[in-house]
């Protein structure tokens, strides 16, 4: 009888076959690609912000300190975000009128908090404490970027558990001395012996005990 | 809500771990409370008529709308639904799109952006992330329960004992430990209401001032105050103030679980009111007669800590006290006894005659009517309490008759006790009154017409008045009524004026405890309703313009202390102490009149006698709720009771052999009868209780307590008459119907294995090992080679048994810190509580009717070789490196096998999401502890030896380059154990505290057989019977 | 070696039962098999349509359940503390070991050359695959958290976590998944030849294009054939030690466990045991109804029910040997929470399941020594029923009254499973129902070619090609 297939078929078979291995490989392979560059925490994207308040400007431009306005980061787990009053001290006098500082401006008045958008967001049951890191000799900068840079504020890391992990693992890689923290262009010469020194110094615990679940979740 | 409170002074500030403490509340500041306070503002700014429009422009307001009308789904039945859900036309059709939700998952989503609400403004004190420490002082029945409150961004979370206070000594209570629950309860009443309708404050005002304007015309003879007991020196020095200026008016009391017979017992030993207080700690006998003396009561805590230090065998005493103990209904103080001696109420009379004839006291005869066993235990106590004349204590139970209590007085005097470990002082109440009396004497005048202006501050009298003075239907008569309450309650719907009262977190007072030493009760927050406190309420009476809670409480100070030098450090003292500096009553040395009491108890007995009742009705408060006043309280609630683990409900309690004769059944409903009234309860049957006795728990059958207490147990109340409030002749009638109780344990019997140890004093003192038995297997038996070491730190907690009375205080101080939710009846009922510590107990001994009770603190043992670890697929519970069996909640996805692999079964599982009301209700949301994650649905929970306390301790340890110091972390159960019976600390520190007492002879390993090596140890239990007579 | 290579077909020295009814020729062997496929949808038979209505109104009960089930959480069923797994785990272990009578005949008979299982194979695969489809969603659904259950795989990932390769769960996964593939990938190249073969039958342009993309193109060439007899042999090697080590692993899930009653190392060869008598069990109950309703009985012989009916009795038997040894063991050890798991089984609260279980798995199948009992087919079918109840009560007892009553008395709770409970098990009921009919209806259910090989024809080429 009739041939019931072409003589195609028998390359088209093997063909198709291969096809679907690479696609749906490839389907699996982007969202992890996705997953890894930390698109669900909009890493490196700026967020809107009720004032356009600019690191850059305050940071590198007037030299501010982070404490200046950061209070809590050497004594609280959270580092602070400065009440309006804070702001006010200075651009009760300078900027005063400026439009883009309304909001400011109207909040003290009001007594109605600003509403800042985060950017920095680690889930709920992830437990990071700002002031141990930086008694134990870890940088603004480690984890924050180059926030002397940033017009607008945007998270230079993903805040992922492999990347916490990357340091909690070998913290050497990363220490650096107490008084280069709020340094954001601080570089070691040679971090490696550099590193060893520090953790032995600021007795840094050892990876096991640092990567325990409960250091971080609780 | 973070607003300074004024005047406010910390106690102490600790540094704690909080990732972003800001994004907590997910609008922070400007959050629900803040609302209220914006529309308590608006309500009180519009007066007249031109506020009924305003209702109009209210209820617009959607945020106004939710909170008058919110939901809080807690109620026990409400779980039914949940299980059958799918059934509802509607919830199939949600199934149905869910259905096909399912087939595309939504796996990556992005993180939706938060915001972040810094202060306008920060308070100096406040560090975000950084919980501050406020002493303050909780009343309850009239007496304070100093506590420190800790505040997170100007938010209670959690209140602690006050380590500074003689009252406190750093012990809570469970009532207290639960109070933060009722600070957040979106039941409270949360605006005044003029007959049922919203109103404000200021109306209230001019109306009340108004009417007091008239009775001062008449000297105020239509005046009236009903108040709870009172001990605040503020409110005291005001109640007068209001009499001198209104002679005519009169100010009465009640309390439904009051102490008229203590008042009473004093007068007729002393002739004059006195307040007895104990000093357990030096005593070597102590007599119970009906007492419960370290659960109950204003000065337990400190009962219990001076009673359990006596008895604790540590660092090679061999000496401990001996307690006797007769009680009607088994209670927690009961369990520790090593005699006891159940006995029908109405035979305490002729027992204490008994005692004091046995003890040689003029006067007093052998009573007739007493079994042989009643006579020997009275004789052999009597003996015990001779040979230690001067370090022996006879107590008397608040609910015992007044003349047992003046017997008590006769005996400790005779027995030279007074001034060593009995002491009598002034009553640190306002105006001790016999307050049945009282209020009689109020329910008579209103019947006479003669009440035009009545204040009802603080209490229920409605639902917990006698049933014979008829006091709902009375009150009608009375002319302007006003309700000074935290609920809307069954009192407020007889009054037209209903005021919110404020929570004690909320509002200016004082308070004073058994010994009198006073408290000045701090807020921590303002008012998230528009509460306000009895002495604004006195206030509008006593002042043209009604003065803050904060002035009237400082100037009352101010003027009973004229001798400060410099007042204000004397107040600021005070108020970071939590502790008034020289209030303790002093010791007085009162004759007692043993002829007259001889007389009275004589009388008594026979009196008793005379009325035989083949079942007698029991009433006492519910050891949770009390006189139903935390009906609304959730934890409460939901706490297993001592002994019969009963959740959600009260029953009809009766002994095993009554039980028998009346052909009962656990979970029968019975129909309790007295004098005419009567109510449905179903049966539970408890050994050790007293034969034809039915004891019946107040505080239930609530009608209007707000969600979670309506409709939950019967209400006993209508069974009670003026004639006899605390013992009644009762009938049983089974109906046939049954009704489920929900217990959180269904076994009680060891089953002869090993689970509680205990053994009596010789067989300690011959060898303190005993208990021990074969100890941990040898370490290197292992397979696992070499095992990890702990090298600095390593948690341990040891339990004492012979300690732990069962008072669950550690079991709601766990719930409070750790988030744990409520599941309700029907949940608890499927064996699915959530309590990360639990009190397990056992019966003991061949006597049903009296059996030995222990009592075991169970929560995560923390083994060293868990077996809970192996076996989770996910690596979500893994050994942490300083020996904490860690949990990762977010890892885990609630495969159950680890708790199935427990041998203690301590795992806890959400099998719905039961923290569902914390989003259904944002208040709820404050009362979360930031430091610990809120657990969602289909993950396994369990203790973490509070690693959140260890966490905080160890950075600021760290952060100052030091070791964790021996006591600077104490676990919540810890802290707030009355008994002391439980200590954590690091093992590997010879000189810690725990490490000592895991040295101790009588500690073991629970199943040490398994090789589990758990970092909980237990202490072997010890009893004391007296040697000569076998144990009964 | 086999008797059918020599000698009359299926002729027996014992003078057995044939495994095929004599005068059958290639051609009617195949016309007969492939009728039942070849008929057309219209003719479909009532019985079938009413079955699969049943099957397919249960799967829909199951989806309903399943829904319910990750919208509102796990609570819907009876699970508790202490007792963590009930029905779920049950029903997975059942199914489980319901699929091993498949794979034991595919193929260990195989190699063992025993041509009677020629007939029943292919059906026994079937029934495999889809036992091992309704067990494998069990360890999904009993999740707290069913939205995770790829954290079990070992897989890369930003938390940069392993799974805990000590957990007997994870071996499951392992053991199951493996199970699964092989089962699949040997029934479907098992069939390809008759995919062939209806290609060539069928009428409908429609069902020799579908038949013929299945197919893949096999055109009976004696390459093809030596390739398939070297390729099952291969696949038949792989999957005879899974026979062993899938319901070992399982068995693991509770022998590796401290629990009472679990902690035992007598569990693997009793579980693999256990699962091929309930296996042969479940072949049974099928097979009896198909038997007269496909008109098969030539194919499936007294010779094959008698068989079928002494392996039950030998692994009955071992399971019983289990049972006492479980016993045994708890006395000899003189543990004192052991031998109350015992005595609990005997007299406690749970007692009636236990006994109903020795009842349905030791006494009933007893009555298989009688050779009347073996060729009686309803006596068959009802102790393959009793069987199946059994060894669901069996798994019931390890799982459930173990937990109830372990170290701490305070914890002991009895365990009740829900009406959801139910539904989710009646649903996986319903979706091997549907899977089996539209199996049979449009898949050949009997394995034509090696059929083919028992017609006398057959043999005697065979024999002189030797």
């Amino acid at each position: 009888m009739a041939q019931l297939f072409p003589k195609s078929a028998n390359y088209l078979a093997p063909a198709s076959i291969a096809a679907l291995v690479l696609v749906a490989g490839g389907a699996v392979g982007s969202l992890l690609a996705l997953d890894y560059a930390g698109f669900n925490q909009r890493r490196g994207e700026t967020v809107e912000q009720p004032v356009p308040f600019s690191h850059e400007h305050h940071v590198a431009g007037l030299g501010i300190d982070c404490r200046y306005c950061h209070t809590a980061v050497e004594k609280s787990a959270s580092a602070g975000v400065p009440p309006t009053s804070t702001c006010y001290n200075c651009h009760k006098i300078v900027w005063n009128e400026a439009p883009m500082l309304e909001p400011v401006r109207s909040s003290y008045r009001t007594g109605q908090p600003i509403e800042w958008n985060k950017v920095h967001d680690l889930p709920d049951f992830t437990y990071f404490n700002h002031s141990i890191h930086v008694a134990k000799g870890m940088g603004c900068a480690t984890c924050h970027g180059p926030v002397h840079q940033m017009r607008l504020m945007r998270s230079a890391q993903p805040l992922q558990m492999r990347w916490c992990l990357e340091c909690h693992r070998n913290p050497e890689k990363f220490i650096r001395p107490k008084e280069e923290i709020y340094n954001m262009t601080w570089k070691a010469k040679d971090q490696e012996t550099l590193g060893r020194e520090l953790v032995e110094k600021y007795k840094v615990r050892p990876p096991a005990e640092i990567t325990s679940c409960g250091t971080c979740h609780r | 809500m973070s607003r300074r409170i004024e005047g406010a002074e910390t106690s102490m500030s600790l540094p704690t771990l909080r990732p972003e403490p800001l994004d907590d509340l997910p609008a922070g500041p400007a959050h629900f409370p803040l609302d209220l306070a914006e529309i308590r503002e608006r309500l009180r700014t519009r007066q007249g008529p031109a506020f009924w429009r305003g209702i109009e422009e209210l209820a617009d307001d959607a945020r106004f709308r939710e909170f008058l009308a919110t939901e809080y789904p807690r109620h026990a039945s409400d779980w039914d639904e949940s299980l059958d859900r799918g059934f509802s036309r509607r919830r199939f059709l949600e199934l149905g799109m869910a259905s096909m939700a399912l087939a595309g998952m939504t796996a990556c989503t992005r993180q939706p952006v938060e915001k972040i609400v810094p202060y306008v403004k920060q308070p100096e004190e406040i560090l975000p992330g950084v919980p501050l420490f406020f002493a303050t002082a909780m009343t309850v029945g009239g007496f304070a329960q100093p506590l420190l409150a800790e505040s997170h961004e100007g938010r209670p979370t959690k209140v602690e004992g006050n380590p500074e206070h003689p009252a406190s000594l750093g012990g809570a209570t469970a009532v207290a430990q639960a109070s933060v629950l009722g600070l957040y309860d979106p039941d409270r009443l949360k605006v005044p209401t003029k007959l049922g309708i919203l109103d404000t404050w200021p109306h209230l005002v001019t109306e009340l001032q108004a009417a007091a304007k008239a009775q001062k015309q008449i000297e105020g003879a239509g005046l009236r105050i009903l108040t709870e007991t009172v001990t605040s020196p503020t409110l005291g020095a005001q109640m007068k103030a209001v009499l001198t200026a209104f002679p005519k008016a009169k100010w009465h009391q009640w309390e439904s679980a009051g102490r008229d017979a203590v008042r009473a017992g004093a007068r007729i030993a002393f002739g004059q009111p006195a307040e007895t207080r104990y000093e357990l700690g030096a005593a070597d006998v102590v007599v119970a007669l009906d007492s419960d003396f370290l659960a109950l009561g204003p000065d337990s805590v400190r009962n219990a800590k001076a009673f359990s230090a006596r008895r604790r065998l540590v660092g090679g005493s061999k000496e401990m006290s001996r307690f006797f103990a007769v009680e009607v209904s088994p209670t927690p103080t009961g369990t520790l006894a090593d005699h006891r001696l159940p006995l029908r109420a109405s035979a305490f009379p002729a027992f204490a005659e008994a005692l004091a004839a046995e003890l040689g006291l003029a006067g007093f005869a052998r009573p007739s009517g007493l079994d042989e066993k009643a006579l020997k235990f009275a004789g052999t106590a009597a003996r015990d309490l001779k040979a230690a004349a001067g370090r022996s204590v006879v107590v008397a139970g608040d609910f015992a008759p007044a003349e047992v209590h003046a017997a008590a007085h006769a005996m400790n005097e005779a027995l030279g006790n007074v001034g060593k470990t009995v002491f009598v002082t002034d009553p640190a109440e306002a105006a001790p009154v016999d307050q049945l009396a009282s209020l009689a004497d109020l329910v008579a005048d209103v019947k006479k017409g003669e009440v035009q202006v009545l204040l009802v501050v603080g209490g229920n009298p409605v639902y917990d008045a006698p049933s014979d003075l008829a006091f709902g239907e009375t009150l009608l008569k009375a002319g302007l009524r006003v309700h000074l309450t935290a609920y809307p309650d069954e009192t407020s719907r007889y009054c037209q004026w209903v005021v919110p009262m404020a929570h004690f977190l909320e509002a200016w007072s004082d308070v004073r405890s058994l010994d009198g030493t006073a408290a000045i009760v701090q807020p921590l927050v303002e008012p998230l309703y528009d509460g306000k406190s009895a002495h604004e309420l006195l206030s509008v009476l006593l002042d043209e313009t009604p003065r803050k809670g904060y002035d009237v409480v400082k100037e009352h100070w101010k003027s009973a202390r004229p001798g400060e030098a410099d007042f204000e450090a004397f107040w600021r003292k005070s108020l970071h102490d939590g502790v008034v500096p020289g209030t303790a009553s002093a010791a007085k040395v009162l004759p007692v009149r043993t002829a007259e009491v001889a007389q009275a108890l004589a009388a008594a007995a026979t009196a008793a006698a005379a009325r035989p009742s083949d079942l007698e009705g029991v009433f006492r408060p519910d050891p949770s709720l009390l006189d139903g006043r935390f009906a609304n309280n959730g934890w409460l609630q939901e706490l297993p009771k001592p002994l019969s683990k009963l959740t959600w409900d009260n029953a009809a309690i009766v002994s095993p052999n009554t039980a028998q004769k009346l052909g009962l059944q656990n979970e029968d409903v019975v129909k309790v009868t007295s004098n005419g009234k009567s109510v449905e309860l179903p049966v539970l049957i408890q050994p050790g209780q007293a034969a034809d006795v039915v004891t019946l728990h107040l505080g239930f059958g609530r009608v209007h307590a707000g969600r979670v207490g309506n409709g939950v147990g019967g209400d006993v109340g209508p069974l009670r008459t003026t004639g006899a409030p605390w013992v009644a002749a009762v009938t049983l009638a089974k109906t046939g119907a049954r009704s489920p109780l929900a217990h959180t344990q269904q076994h009680f019997r060891m089953e002869g294995r090993e689970i509680v140890r205990v053994m009596s004093l010789p067989e300690y003192v011959k060898d303190p090992a005993k208990a021990k038995g074969h100890g941990l297997p040898p370490k290197d038996v292992s397979l696992f080679q070499p095992g990890w070491e702990y090298k600095e730190n390593a948690w341990g907690l040891s339990v004492d048994l012979g300690s732990c009375f069962g008072c669950n205080a550690c079991v709601v101080a766990c719930q409070s810190e750790n988030n744990i939710p409520i599941v309700g009846k029907e949940q608890v009922g499927r064996n699915r509580e959530m309590h990360w510590i639990r009190v397990d107990q056992y019966y003991e001994g061949t006597d049903l009717e009296n059996p030995e009770v222990h009592h075991q603190p169970l929560m995560c043992q923390h083994c060293e070789m868990a077996p809970c670890e192996v076996v989770c697929p996910v690596a979500a519970t893994v050994h942490g490196a300083e020996g904490l069996n860690e949990m990762a909640y977010n890892r885990c996805v609630g495969t159950r096998y680890c708790s199935n692999n427990c041998p203690y079964h301590v795992r806890r599982f959400n099998f719905f999401e039961y923290n569902g009301e914390r989003e259904k209700e944002p208040v709820l949301k404050m009362l979360a502890n930031p430091d610990v994650t809120v657990r969602s649905r289909g993950v396994m929970e369990k203790c973490t030896f509070c690693i959140q306390r260890i966490n905080r301790a160890r950075i600021v340890a760290e952060r100052e380059g030091r070791a964790i110091r021996d006591g600077e972390i104490r676990t919540a159960c810890q802290q707030t154990c009355p008994a002391d019976a439980i200590v954590f600390g690091n093992i590997n520190d010879p000189a810690a505290k725990v490490t000592k007492l895991r040295d101790e002879p009588r500690t073991y390993w629970l199943l040490e057989e398994l090789n589990t090596r758990p970092r909980t140890t237990y202490m072997a239990k010890v009893t004391n019977p007296n040697p000569d007579v076998e144990a009964g | 070696m086999s008797t059918t290579y020599d000698g009359a077909p299926g002729a027996d020295p014992i003078g057995q039962a044939p495994v095929l009814a004599p005068g059958h020729t290639p051609a009617s062997v195949t016309e007969r098999i492939s009728e039942v496929v070849n008929t057309k949808l219209t003719k479909t038979p009532r019985w079938w349509l009413l079955g699969l209505a049943v099957g397919f109104g249960l799967l829909n009960l199951f989806l309903l359940a399943v829904t319910n089930l990750f919208m509102t959480g796990i609570g819907i069923w009876g699970n508790n503390v202490p007792v963590g797994w009930g029905w779920d785990i049950v029903c997975f272990v059942w199914w489980i070991g319901i699929g091993h009578a498949g794979t034991l005949i595919s193929a260990i008979l195989l190699l063992l050359r025993q041509s009677w299982r020629n007939s029943i194979n292919r059906f026994a695969e079937a029934m495999t695959v889809f036992a091992v489809a309704c067990a494998g969603m069990y360890p999904i659904l009993h999740l707290g958290r069913p939205w995770l259950p790829y954290w079990l795989l070992p897989v890369p990932g930003t938390l940069n976590m392993w799974p805990n390769f000590r957990s007997p769960l994870i071996w499951d996964v392992f053991a199951v998944s493996t199970y699964a593939t092989i089962s699949i990938v040997f029934w479907y190249v098992g069939m390809l030849p008759d995919l062939a073969t209806l290609r060539d039958h069928a009428k409908a342009k429609v069902a020799r294009f579908a038949y013929g993309m299945a197919a893949l193109g096999w055109r009976n060439s004696s390459r093809h054939w030596a390739n398939y007899e070297t390729a099952s042999l291969l696949l038949a090697g792989l999957s005879t030690p899974l026979v062993l080590s899938v319901h070992s692993i399982v068995s693991f899930d509770f022998s590796v466990g401290i629990v009472p009653g679990w902690h035992t190392t007598v569990f693997p060869p009793y579980f693999v045991a256990g699962a091929v008598f309930a296996g042969f069990a479940m072949v049974l109950t099928l097979v009896l109804p198909l038997r007269p309703l496909f008109k098969l009985k030539d194919f499936i012989t007294d010779r094959h029910l008698q068989n079928m009916a002494k392996v039950m009795l030998t692994t009955g038997l071992i399971v019983a040997y289990g049972y006492v040894l479980e016993i045994w063991a708890a006395f000899y050890s003189a543990n004192e929470f052991e031998i109350f798991m015992v005595l609990n089984r005997f007299t406690g609260p749970y007692a009636v399941q236990y006994w109903l279980l020795i009842l349905c798995n030791i006494l009933v199948p007893q009555l298989l020594w009688f050779r009347q009992v073996r060729s009686n087919v309803w006596a068959l079918w009802v102790i393959a029923m009793f069987i199946n109840v059994g060894m669901w009560l069996e798994r019931f007892v390890i799982i459930v009254v173990s937990l109830s009553r372990d170290y701490v008395p305070s914890n002991w709770a009895m365990y009740h499973g829900t009406k959801w409970d139910i539904a989710v098990f009646a649903g996986t009921i319903g979706l091997f129902l549907t899977l089996l009919l539209l199996f049979i209806r449009f898949l050949p259910a009997l394995n034509m070619f090696e059929m083919r090989v028992l017609t006398p024809e057959a043999t005697k080429a065979h024999g002189e090609e030797k």
